[in-house]
């Protein structure tokens, strides 16, 4: 590959794929957090500098199976933890459309790559944002699937109950034909409703579906949703961006109306302790014995904690920190089961809006990408820049990112979400706003 | 964290962040705890508007997936070791234990 001006990527690479099949001929960037049998895996972390799987993530296999060329393994947030790809021990990631500011992230080297037109497609991994987050800041198309779409076999994990592999494209008929490659059940991810016994359901919702064929432009009839809670907290460029974005869309016969998901105020405090939690125990894993740098000496305690104290970076410190607290006794019942009562309140008010509407519509981010290095050293203000995402992983639904135009010269995305397994309607309605804006 | 459950004292210190940090197994230098207790205070800060979430009973539509229990191929054991920084007779070689 010719030269990585934006970082996007941290280890090129070609693996090519079979002769024919649906992705013949093109290449495809994929996010380091997901494994590449034999191709350095590192998510980000000095803790996985070296780390080579010994084996491929099945939606590697597939994207091989389709034809595609997979070109490079890309620049995140160190393990998914963060939303500007400035996280990543390795350095960070220039946005193609204006190098002095973030990508977004987690996903930041996936959506600059296919920016940069280095890769013709990409994968992420949007736990509660880092697909569409990047994909709007580089004014790009990103999916976030239906959780149980797409098999999380060898994507490393960070909070397994809200996490899925999603899709980055230039456009939203792109997008949804790597998803159609992707999707499907897996029987070694059991969340993938693999139909195997009794009682389960009948056929994978992938089955069934051409998600590329549902991005036709066409969304006349349509009714979307607008949750007031998910457009106030935006600032007035991005809101009058979005707005025209949804002039566009009326003029193309798509009804629009208001409605409200009164939960969404404790959305970002639901999901950072339960994404802090599950990440306290997933990352433990990391001790320096199987994979990693040893820790120096002492016995296992000692050893494992001068491992992690020299392979983990402030971040994921933080966030292993944290979750260790909320589940620790006498907090759990205070933090944990509060924040999953939330999460159901949050899926409650989702299916309420779904009775009257198609699809819901926001603003990705309630910011256009802000400059590289201004934003770490407020954790708690980068948190809430995940507001408008993170309640759709909550809810385990849908939910697309499309260029919907640009306030101060910089990419601004709409998302639609959707019912669960309700892909087609969210590529759908994508496509329209696409076609409108053009 | 000095906070009793019942929010009382919702101040963080470096005592705490040092308790969780031994918990989780992390060793953190001066700095980084000294930072930590800030950050933490304002973010558990953030968290406690959870008091407010109505309990909410979780509404979902789970059936268990099994698959038939059949004897398939796996990883060798060259390859599970392969990335180990140390490994003995075919085993991970640890730290000692105590």
């Amino acid at each position: 590959m010719s030269d990585d001006e934006f970082d996007a990527f941290l280890t090129e690479t070609e693996l090519s794929g079979a002769d024919d099949g649906p992705l013949a001929g093109r290449t495809v960037a994929v996010k380091d957090n997901i494994s590449t049998a034999g191709v350095t895996t590192t998510c980000g972390s000095a803790m996985l500098a070296d780390y080579e799987p010994p084996f491929d993530a099945t939606v590697v296999e597939r994207l091989r199976e389709a034809g595609a060329t997979v070109v490079g393994k890309t620049n995140m947030d160190e393990f998914g933890m963060g939303g500007t790809t400035e996280t990543s021990a390795f350095g960070p990631t220039k946005n193609p459309v204006d190098p002095d500011h973030v990508p977004g992230g987690s996903s930041g080297g996936s959506a600059a790559a296919v920016a940069a037109g280095a890769a013709d497609l990409a994968l992420g991994s949007d736990t509660g944002g880092s697909v569409r987050n990047p994909a709007a800041f580089c004014g790009v198309v990103g999916i976030k699937p239906t959780y149980g779409l797409v098999s999380r076999y060898g994507l490393i994990a960070y909070a397994n109950s809200l996490e899925q592999i999603g899709p980055i494209a230039d456009t939203v008929e792109d997008a949804a034909a790597l998803l159609d490659v992707i999707a499907g059940p897996d029987e070694r991810d059991a969340t993938t409703r693999y139909d195997a016994a009794d009682g389960g359901p009948e056929e994978h919702p992938a089955e069934t579906t051409s998600y590329a064929d549902a991005a036709d432009g066409d969304a006349a009839g349509f009714t979307v949703g607008v949750p007031t809670e998910l457009v106030e907290g935006a600032t007035e460029p991005v809101r009058e961006t979005f707005h025209a974005g949804l002039d566009a869309l009326r003029d193309r016969g798509v009804e629009t109306r208001e409605v409200s998901l009164p939960s969404v105020e404790h959305a970002v405090q639901a999901y950072y302790v339960i994404a802090m939690s599950e990440a306290s125990s997933n990352l433990a894993r990391f001790d320096g014995v199987r994979y990693g740098e040893s820790g120096d000496g002492g016995d296992w305690n000692e050893s494992f904690a001068t491992a992690r104290e020299t392979g983990f970076g402030p971040e994921v410190k933080r966030r292993i920190l944290l979750g260790t607290f909320a589940l620790s006794a006498g907090y759990h019942d205070e933090y944990y089961e509060k924040a999953q009562d939330a999460r159901a309140w949050v899926k409650q008010d989702f299916d309420e809006a779904f009775a009257e509407t198609d699809v819901l519509a926001t603003p990705t981010m309630p910011v256009v990408p802000p400059e590289r290095g201004e934003s770490l050293d407020d954790p708690l203000q980068l948190y809430l820049m995940d507001a408008n995402t993170v309640p759709v992983n909550l809810a385990n639904l849908p939910a697309i990112s499309v260029p919907a135009g640009t306030a101060d010269g910089l990419p601004v995305g709409c998302q639609f979400v959707g019912p669960s397994f309700g892909e087609a309607a969210v590529i759908r309605a994508a496509s329209a706003l696409e076609a409108a804006v053009e | 964290m000095s906070e009793t459950p019942d929010g009382a004292d919702d101040s963080v210190g470096a005592d705490d962040v040092r308790h969780v940090a031994e918990l989780a197994r992390v060793d953190l230098a001066d700095e980084e705890v000294a930072e930590f207790a800030d950050q933490f205070e304002e973010i558990l800060d953030y968290f406690a508007a959870l008091d407010e979430v109505p309990e909410t009973d979780a509404d979902a539509e789970l059936v268990n997936v099994m698959r038939a229990d059949e004897v398939r191929e796996g990883l060798s054991q060259a390859a599970a070791l392969s990335n180990a920084p140390d490994s003995e007779g075919g085993y991970f070689r640890g730290p000692r234990v105590s």
